[in-house]
């Protein structure tokens, strides 16, 4: 277990962390560990709040309670300042790639090196083709985000984010949306980034085959709750009926089929009134 | 009526909630500036796309309203036979009134909708959030260049409305009605003075590119992530900017002309 490795290995620590929006609580009391060096997963159904917990340990986002601890900062207390070194540290993947649309390629992979270092612009060159290159595109480099598939887009934006060498990915859904080929290749390439350049990587994901292939932990969250953690191996073999049809892919479970509404009888014969 | 009252409180705190937010907003832009101006090609970049793209729009509506202002005019004038004062009347309505607040209106429809629609989409495809995460503030990085390019392209445009404004009433007035050019011109060297006319309409044009850039940039900023919100935030962008450039016109006037 995770809890019993000395705070020392984990990269990240989530404590007693309670979010809410506006009268919804999205975390209710949760805590999470994440290992240095270790691709993490935290899966669970679209809207229970995955995105916005990445969104959380960048500082995005302030909780209600708890804190989160990033190298061994707490992010929420840190200055505007610290809080924008300790991000030059972070990468982010976003879902829909986030590249920014009037900058070619090479511009938008050598845009944190260029806001961030003063290094000549014949060394910028080599390092945009260093990262393009690392993700197949270097062929790419002169195209607009416009022009390319929604694959292209994210391993563009990986390059970008792996342009500063940061110690830790945060990936928002990598996998939505992607042609089997485009899948394997980001799963690929996020297993070897982790391995080849020492990453830490953070996966949110509700992609149950790709993602157990790939993580050393999972975590998963249903209704603010972690309902189950473990090894891929230990989480196909959760007893949790809920982690059960979560992995499965039931149409009924603990999770109903049925979005919560009043009964479908006297809904039915409640004509002529609007509620 | 409790019901009314409700509303009127809730629309009254959503309201100055969105005037706190627009006050914070503005002091991030201004404390950017120091940072934009290391850096001028950001600058440049915008002062093209927002200033030198309006000029079309600008130099052909300045003709045209110098060109009404020639006939109207002189029709009204020659009644007195004072058409000889034509060139006062076109130069002063121009400098005055009509180049600061039609160029703004305009400028606010052609650079600041843009504006604006730009802003938003770029929060909707998380392309702000992303920059943050990259550590660069998208305030200082995208915002405060844009507000500084808006709020230097404004005044120049609104001289430039008024300089082909003026040329448009002098087509009419002497080249078509047969007003004496020398008097047209020499009317205007005595009429209009510098002070007076000159640079209160270059304070107004001032004022005018602040409050249009500020506004489009914060409704932008402001938007709700979705199409839906991107298409109300521009459509508030224009509305709201003419409210306050014409509701500002009148104040400015006031102070500015009420004494003599």
């Amino acid at each position: 277990m995770v809890n019993s490795v000395s705070s020392q290995d984990n990269l990240v620590s989530v404590r007693n962390l309670t979010f809410s929006r506006g009268s919804k609580k999205i975390f209710d009391d949760i805590s999470l560990d994440f290992q240095r060096g270790k691709i993490t997963a935290i899966m669970g159904p679209s809207g229970t709040g995955k995105t916005t917990l990445l969104k959380l340990i960048g500082g995005q986002l302030f909780p209600d309670h708890g804190s989160v601890f990033v190298d061994g900062k707490n992010v929420h207390q840190l200055r505007r300042a610290e809080l924008y070194d300790l991000r030059k540290r972070l990468g982010m993947l976003f879902q829909s790639g986030a590249l920014l649309t009037d900058m070619t390629v090479f511009d938008n992979v050598a845009f944190p090196l260029r806001e961030h270092t003063h290094l000549p612009e014949s060394m910028i060159r080599t390092l945009v083709l260093m990262k393009l290159q690392a993700v197949g595109l270097r062929g790419a480099k002169d195209l607009m985000p416009n022009e390319l598939s929604g694959g292209m887009s994210r391993r563009v934006a990986l390059a970008r984010a792996i342009a500063l060498d940061p110690m830790m990915i945060l990936y928002d859904e990598p996998f939505t949306g992607q042609d089997p080929i485009s899948m394997g290749v980001l799963v690929h390439l996020i297993k070897s980034l982790n391995n080849i350049l020492g990453l830490t990587s953070i996966i949110v994901s509700h992609d149950v085959h790709d993602t157990s292939a790939i993580a050393d932990y999972i975590y998963v969250l249903s209704e603010g709750k972690i309902v189950g953690q473990g090894t891929p191996e230990q989480i196909q073999q959760s007893d949790s009926e809920w982690v059960k049809q979560f992995m499965t892919g039931a149409a009924d479970g603990p999770v109903h089929f049925h979005y919560p509404s009043k009964d479908y009888v006297d809904d039915l014969l409640s004509i002529g009134k609007r509620y | 009526m409790i019901r009314f009252i409700q509303n009127l409180g809730k629309s009254t705190r959503i309201s100055f909630t969105k005037l706190g937010r627009a006050s914070y907003f503005l002091i991030q832009i201004i404390s950017g500036i120091a940072s934009v101006l290391v850096r001028p090609r950001l600058l440049l970049n915008q002062l093209y796309s927002v200033g030198v793209l309006s000029f079309l729009i600008i130099t052909i509506s300045g003709l045209f309203v110098g060109m009404v202002l020639g006939l109207q005019g002189y029709y009204t004038l020659s009644d007195f036979g004072a058409e000889e004062t034509l060139g006062v009347m076109v130069a002063a309505s121009l400098v005055r009134e009509l180049g600061p607040v039609v160029s703004a209106l305009l400028f606010a429809g052609r650079a600041g909708s843009a504006l604006t629609a730009e802003i938003g989409l770029m929060k909707a495809t998380e392309q702000l959030s992303g920059m943050e995460m990259m550590a660069v503030d998208p305030v200082k990085r995208i915002i405060t260049p844009r507000f500084l390019a808006g709020f230097i392209s404004m005044p120049l445009l609104a001289g430039l409305f008024s300089a082909v404004g003026i040329i448009g009433g002098e087509m009419i007035g002497s080249g078509l009605l047969g007003v004496d050019e020398g008097a047209y011109w020499s009317q205007m060297q005595a009429g209009i003075d510098f002070y007076d006319d000159i640079i209160n309409g270059v304070i107004k044009s001032v004022v005018f590119g602040f409050v249009t850039s500020w506004i489009a940039l914060f409704e932008g900023y402001d938007a709700i992530p979705t199409s839906e919100g991107v298409s109300r935030a521009t459509t508030r962008t224009v509305v709201n900017s003419a409210f306050s450039i014409l509701g500002l016109d009148f104040i400015l006037t006031a102070l500015m002309f009420g004494d003599n």
